[in-house]
């Protein structure tokens, strides 16, 4: 076997290899992208029943309620607001009025199942994407911005 | 005066990094002695320098000094010792200290051992490491001084964060420095090579031990950062393919493939200019890591400080170090002819196999990780990369990896008999469909990935005993001569087997855990008994109690099996002071075949509490499994052969007679 022989072999490979993870890669971004929308996003742009996306806001005041281990709540940019519902523990920092992502679906009544509350790390931070959506709907008030 | 002396020292060493890596690299060129040992005497002092800065940040926030800003801002007068401690790093300042301490650590320790190596390439080497001790140093210096002032002094620090007042954590960050940095060596060993244009098996010989510390530390690190999100976050998970896993994820993809080509150099003299791209990638994506993790373009819990001109900084470091070892080698490696010739069924052939598959896995997750920055520099749009994208693309790409890794070690180098070899794996193959079939018997519904699993556990093992046994002649021969084989096999021999048995582990732990975990979910009033995996969690009720800086609400739950006493475990929500704030403390009983964990919520206002419960089968298999290949890199480590500095070239134009192996 001569040099260029072999590292003709490694070249076919190689390429073989890198199209083959080129070909899972654009199959996977098809259906694996989570998008990030704000309650009004989904006024102007609606996004249709069991598609995953994830749904940030603040949790609108006297909105959250739980039976047993059923959590409700409503997440909101302070102009428009969706309803939610999780079944689970929410994180240790949720409250109303405070920066919530959750991670789900819609259903057919139009309620946003959630699969996922996202946990926050401290007490006075807010997950850019809301942040950017507070003031993208005009109701940002600079507070609970990271130190 | 604390604070002054930590200044002054990192000033220090700061101009001295620039003295090592400058004058050594002039002394390299022009074969001036004097020049190029100063390398040595400069890597000593810069590390003493730090040393005393760090020791100086240290005693700041042991004595809550808070006329210091940084200790201010992550430290409080309440907190215990231990977490006043490991709070020098938990923040951006406190950690960068942290990495240029172990970078001069790093710097000191080729000094130090590196007696038997070329003059010049030493000090090349040195010198490497020099210029990066620069770029760190004048980046503390610069935006992140961690002795910044501040004036009037406040009564009191505004505390750390809860969730990283934890064991768990005060160690995550060392280790993975660790191994980051120690990556810093190799990669100056790969440009050293590419200045002085020579790359031969004694330089693979040199870097083999810094490679395998390196890869060791990323290991223990990353498990440990793992563990703990898994225990402390509560959320019963232990991966996430979160941003910041991902960037320590990636250069110990680069770094494992990085370990085994170097192997073909030492051995085969071939794989020479691939093994110098690894290094140079490697400690590029540790640099990458640093800068995901500390410019704040992720949001996570990693990320201290969202300043812009730190990230900018980075950035240009990054490219300049990138782009200028990348150019580096353009222009140098086409030089460097390979030796060893090998067909394509062979060691060196599976080798590199090994290489490409880790390689491909690496870029997918590094596409992953950097496309939601990038979608969102480009259209504005906010994604986010999760579990899906990752299983998709980077389990088809493990899957024949560890196919692979049963049958590469079996081949013998330069030209194999592929057929002699899947032979002698025909009992692996026949255990593989036992173990596939009584899976599917026991659990019919299982999820295919389940079968693949423990499929693929079962070759590896098989594969990993049987090239074991065939060294040692086991079975073969007289059980004390198979012994007398077993002793006298290398160290390195041993240590490889060790770290294949813990992928082995890894994948075992990994798969049953996925497959066949349990939960529940429910509002459990005092008295109420759950059945979960088998065993029968009872509720006895709430305490509250009082911690160090911290109030407890305290659920207390006894755990029985079958009628018999299996524990008691009590799960915690902890409210802190300062910074006001709860964490949730699972319970969590570890055992080898299962980890029982218990997480308390709120709760629902009529005496009830919210609980989650997960029975997680082998669980403790996938840390055990990453202990264990950490142990795997030690045993290679301490094979004489190997021992740091401990080489040398065979044909030497050293002035000093050359001290013999294992001196």
């Amino acid at each position: 076997m001569t040099r260029k022989r072999r590292r003709l072999y490694i070249v076919i490979v190689a390429m073989a290899l890198l199209g083959s993870a080129a070909g899972l890669i654009l199959m996977s971004f098809e259906d694996s992208l989570v998008f990030f929308y704000s309650p009004s996003d989904l006024v102007e742009k609606p996004v249709p029943a069991g598609r995953t996306f994830r749904l940030g806001g603040l949790v609108e005041e006297g909105s959250y309620k739980k039976d047993g281990v059923l959590i409700t709540f409503k997440v909101t940019d302070l102009a428009e607001s969706v309803s939610v519902q999780y079944r689970g523990l929410v994180p240790d920092l949720f409250r109303e009025g405070q920066g919530v992502v959750t991670e789900g679906q819609f259903d057919d009544n139009g309620i946003f199942i959630a699969d996922n509350v996202l946990a926050k790390h401290d007490e006075n931070y807010m997950p850019p994407e809301v942040a950017e959506s507070l003031k993208k709907a005009g109701n940002w008030q600079g507070t609970g911005e990271k130190k | 005066m604390t604070a002054e002396i930590g200044q002054f020292s990192l000033i220090i060493a700061f101009v001295v990094s620039v003295i090592q890596g400058t004058i050594p690299l002039v002394g390299a060129a022009r074969g001036n002695q004097a020049q190029m040992q100063l390398g040595t005497s400069a890597a000593f002092v810069q590390f003493m320098a730090i040393t005393i800065s760090f020791g100086a940040l240290i005693t700041a926030y042991v004595g809550s000094d808070f006329s210091i800003l940084n200790v201010v801002n992550n430290s409080h007068s309440l907190k215990p010792m231990l977490y006043k401690i490991t709070g020098v790093w938990g923040n951006h300042e406190g950690s960068l200290l942290l990495w240029g301490w172990i970078l001069a650590l790093f710097g000191f320790a080729v000094a130090l051992f590196g007696r038997n190596l070329p003059l010049s390439l030493k000090a090349r080497v040195l010198a490497i490491q020099g210029l990066i001790g620069v770029g760190f140093l004048l980046f503390i210096l610069v935006t992140s001084n961690p002795f910044e002032r501040i004036s009037p002094a406040p009564f009191d620090g505004q505390g750390l964060n809860p969730l990283l007042q934890d064991p768990g954590l005060a160690f995550h960050p060392p280790f993975l420095y660790l191994g980051y940095v120690g990556l810093s060596v190799t990669f100056s060993f790969a440009i050293a090579a590419l200045i002085e244009g020579k790359v031969d098996p004694a330089w693979a010989r040199w870097v083999r031990p810094w490679t395998l510390i390196a890869w060791g530390f990323l290991t223990l690190g990353i498990a440990l950062g793992s563990w703990w999100a898994y225990y402390e976050l509560g959320w019963g998970g232990w991966w996430f393919w979160d941003p910041v896993e991902n960037s320590s994820f990636m250069p110990w993809l680069i770094a494992t493939a990085l370990l085994h080509s170097a192997i073909v150099v030492e051995k085969r003299d071939a794989l020479k200019n691939w093994t110098i791209l690894l290094a140079i990638m490697a400690f590029s994506f540790s640099l990458l890591g640093t800068f995901l993790v500390r410019s704040g373009v992720l949001n996570s819990v990693h990320a201290f400080a969202s300043d812009p001109t730190r990230g900018a900084y980075v950035m240009g470091f990054l490219v300049l170090v990138i782009g200028g070892s990348l150019t580096l080698y353009a222009i140098r490696a086409p030089g460097m002819k390979g030796g060893g010739l090998f067909a394509p069924i062979s060691r060196e052939g599976s080798l590199v196999l090994n290489n490409l598959l880790l390689s491909i896995a690496a870029a997918t997750v590094l596409l992953g990780t950097l496309y939601p920055i990038f979608l969102d520099a480009v259209s504005g749009a906010k994604v986010s990369v999760g579990g899906p994208y990752f299983n998709t693309t980077f389990l088809p790409i493990v899957i024949p990896l560890i196919i692979a890794l049963a049958v590469g070690p079996l081949l013998p180098w330069k030209r194999a008999d592929l057929k002699g070899v899947l032979s002698r794996l025909k009992m692996a193959m026949f255990l593989v469909l036992v173990v596939v079939g009584m899976t599917w018997w026991l659990s019919e519904d299982a999820p295919v990935l389940a079968f693949v699993g423990m499929g693929l556990f079962t070759w590896l093992v098989t594969g990993i005993l049987v090239e074991w046994a065939a060294r040692i002649k086991l079975f073969r021969t007289s059980l004390s001569n198979s012994w007398k084989r077993f002793v006298n096999l290398p160290r390195s021999a041993h240590g490889m087997t060790v770290a294949h048995l813990g992928v082995a582990m890894l994948v075992l732990g990994i798969t049953v855990n996925e497959a066949w975990q349990s939960e529940n979910l429910s509002v459990m009033n005092p008295g109420e008994t759950v059945t979960v995996g088998g065993y029968d969690f009872t509720f006895n009720g709430i305490e509250e109690m009082r911690g160090p800086n911290y109030d407890i609400l305290r659920g207390s739950f006894k755990v029985q099996k079958g009628g018999n006493f299996v524990v008691d475990l009590s799960p915690e929500t902890r409210t802190y002071q300062q910074p006001p704030m709860q964490t949730t403390e699972a319970a969590i009983w570890p055992m080898l075949s299962a980890d029982l964990y218990v997480v308390i919520g709120e709760q629902d206002g009529k005496g009830g509490y919210a609980v989650r419960i997960y029975h997680k089968p082998l669980i403790s298999w996938i840390w055990i499994g990453a202990l264990v290949m950490f142990f795997g890199g030690g045993l290679s480590l301490s094979d004489r052969r190997f021992r740091i500095g401990a080489a040398a070239r065979k044909k030497v134009s050293l002035q000093k007679p050359v001290k013999t192996a294992g001196a």
